[in-house]
């Protein structure tokens, strides 16, 4: 064991702790009341949130399975911050429901999972961690026990991830097939342009595709979106997304480069579909949650054509737009979820004249969705300024322009919900939502976040040095 | 005739093939369950052939086959987790009576 090991090791270990001390919270007799519970649990994904920030170092552990650097333990702390509002976004819902603790449990263990994804350098750690993702979040889709729903939705969820993850594990055999390695280091090496080659490592490629729900592999997303309780559904759309677009990152780069002209190609098309398809269903949608599945979908077509440029500032633009997508999405889900927390549902007519009792959810709401949609002084706009810009060294102008103009068809999507927000009439509008202080303070994060992200631009240069 | 690395090969083609029109056709969630776990096996058996035909020095194959099938037997634990609980609200473990979520 290295001397460092607790230093390198040290995201992974915070989270394994907290997993301990709630699993044997659960085992006492006499549990404490919801209030202090949620409260107590919020302390812990604060303390390990600010952990991140402290004795970072770079290495490898495990045998060079398991890598980290100041690049992945500032991954490791977006997705530590998605987990931490979220929680706190999610109070309201949690108080009254009886399985506190299992919910928490299941989280921390996908959040673990995801951790490791990251930092793979082997084949066989990245599965294990997606896996590990995955599992668990499927059973936490399950969490309205009662609802019809939520059912359905974690059965897909199950059965896409796992007919995804055996094309995976089909494409990760024959590239051991052909390279009698599993490092990626070694793959890296030992790839050529063969057919064997590519085709082995397409397979593989489109098993992760699955995990980040690009065209035509999102089948699952709307449904399983939709179905699961809200706080899963910004869990999955935020986090389980982001983690799965790093892993892609890491693959890409550190394994796969002797067929980037292979991907890069793959990459132009995929994206170009996902970003059309996913606007084009996003446009007829009723249901709000449904609405930002699909342009979530959209958004991951961007990542995927700036992804596509295989260059520095190609990642350095999509870290930095997964940071605003964090905020932004984070700031929509948790207004959708105190107003689901009352409504029990989530269509786009239970928002008419929203603002006229709720001021500042209608506020949070709308800046989020300008985000989204990349209206110029919020972050959402730089980041989508950034992803096309470097995704521009390798494309022709006539894919920029259509991504670009697909932009503007998704602000028709995103500019109805704040049309309606802001409809004026007294009439059928929904009475005045009480805000608990831990989702206003979650909400207060992700507004500063969205509107600061973007005008200072520190943050980019910050992820830029990292690498 | 002795058997060689393509016989595997095409056996664990055909079985995943097999699994994956199990998992299109059926409509029964377990028979579908069946139908991936297929899908893992024919990965488990590329693996180990892989391994013991190319590349005998290490054991890498045959670990990773190891983890597939522990990972499988989580993944059917939560499956059949769910499927209970589907069951238990609908009342059929057919998917085509558990389609609620369509636009």
């Amino acid at each position: 064991m290295p001397e460092n090991f607790f230093i390198l090791f040290k995201q992974e270990l915070w989270l394994t702790a907290i997993l301990f001390i709630l699993l044997i919270s659960k085992l006492k007799d006499k549990q404490p009341a919801a209030t202090s519970l949620l409260t107590g649990i919020n302390i812990l994904l604060l303390l390990n949130f600010l952990s991140g920030f402290f004795f970072n170092a770079e290495g490898s552990l495990f045998g060079k399975m398991f890598v980290t650097n100041h690049l992945h333990v500032f991954e490791k702390n977006i997705l530590n911050l998605a987990a931490l509002l979220i929680s706190l976004q999610s109070t309201k819902w949690l108080e009254n429901h009886e399985h506190i603790i299992e919910f928490y449990v299941l989280m921390i263990s996908s959040l673990l999972g995801m951790f490791f994804m990251i930092s793979a350098a082997n084949v066989l750690m990245l599965y294990v961690g997606l896996e590990l993702s995955t599992i668990p979040l499927a059973a936490v889709a399950n969490f309205d026990l009662k609802r019809k729903t939520s059912g359905e939705a974690a059965m897909k969820l199950i059965i896409s991830s796992a007919f995804s993850s055996a094309i995976l594990l089909l494409g990760i055999s024959f590239i051991y097939g052909c390279t009698g390695s599993l490092d990626f280091a070694d793959i890296n090496n030992l790839l050529h342009k063969e057919p064997l080659h590519a085709a082995a490592f397409l397979l593989f490629f489109v098993g992760l595709l699955f995990k980040v729900s690009a065209v035509p592999f999102h089948l699952w997303t709307a449904d399983v979106y939709e179905g699961s309780p809200v706080a899963v559904t910004s869990f999955l759309s935020v986090a389980s997304k982001a983690a799965a677009v790093f892993a892609l990152l890491n693959v890409l780069n550190k394994m796969a480069q002797p067929l980037s002209s292979i991907w890069h190609d793959a990459l132009i098309w995929i994206s170009l579909l996902t970003i059309i398809v996913g606007n084009l269903f996003a446009l007829r949608q009723q249901n709000i949650k449904r609405l930002l599945a699909f342009s979530s979908v959209s958004q991951v077509g961007f990542l995927l054509l700036a992804a596509s440029a295989n260059s520095s500032l190609g990642n350095a633009a999509i870290i930095y737009f997964i940071l605003i997508y964090v905020f932004s999405n984070l700031a929509a889900f948790g207004v959708i979820a105190l107003v689901s927390a009352v409504k029990q549902k989530e269509t786009l007519t239970d928002y008419h004249a929203f603002y006229t009792n709720n001021k500042f959810l209608s506020w949070c709401l709308s800046i989020a969705l300008f985000s989204l949609a990349g209206v110029p002084p919020t972050a959402g706009f730089f980041g989508k300024l950034f992803l096309l810009m470097s995704a521009s060294q390798g494309i022709t102008f006539t894919v920029l322009t259509i991504a670009a103009l697909n932009m503007v068809v998704s602000m028709y999507y995103y500019l109805r919900v704040v049309r309606t927000l802001f409809a004026n009439n007294e009439n059928e509008c929904l009475e005045a939502i009480e805000v608990p202080i831990t989702a206003k303070i979650a909400l207060v994060i992700c507004v500063a976040g969205i509107l600061l992200t973007g005008v200072l631009s520190g943050a980019y240069n910050y992820i830029i040095t990292l690498q | 005739m002795t058997v060689g690395l393509t016989h595997i090969i095409v056996l664990s083609t055909a079985l995943f093939f097999i699994g994956m029109f199990g998992l299109f056709t059926r409509r029964n969630m377990i028979t579908m369950l069946m139908s991936i776990e297929l899908l893992l096996n024919s990965v488990n058996i590329n693996f180990v052939a892989f391994n013991k035909y190319l590349y005998p020095a290490k054991m890498d194959g045959v670990f990773f086959s190891v983890f597939i099938i522990t990972v499988a037997a989580a993944e059917a634990a939560v499956a059949i987790a769910i499927i209970i609980n589907l069951y238990r609200t609908h009342k059929s473990i057919d998917v085509d009576d558990v389609a609620d979520l369509k636009q």
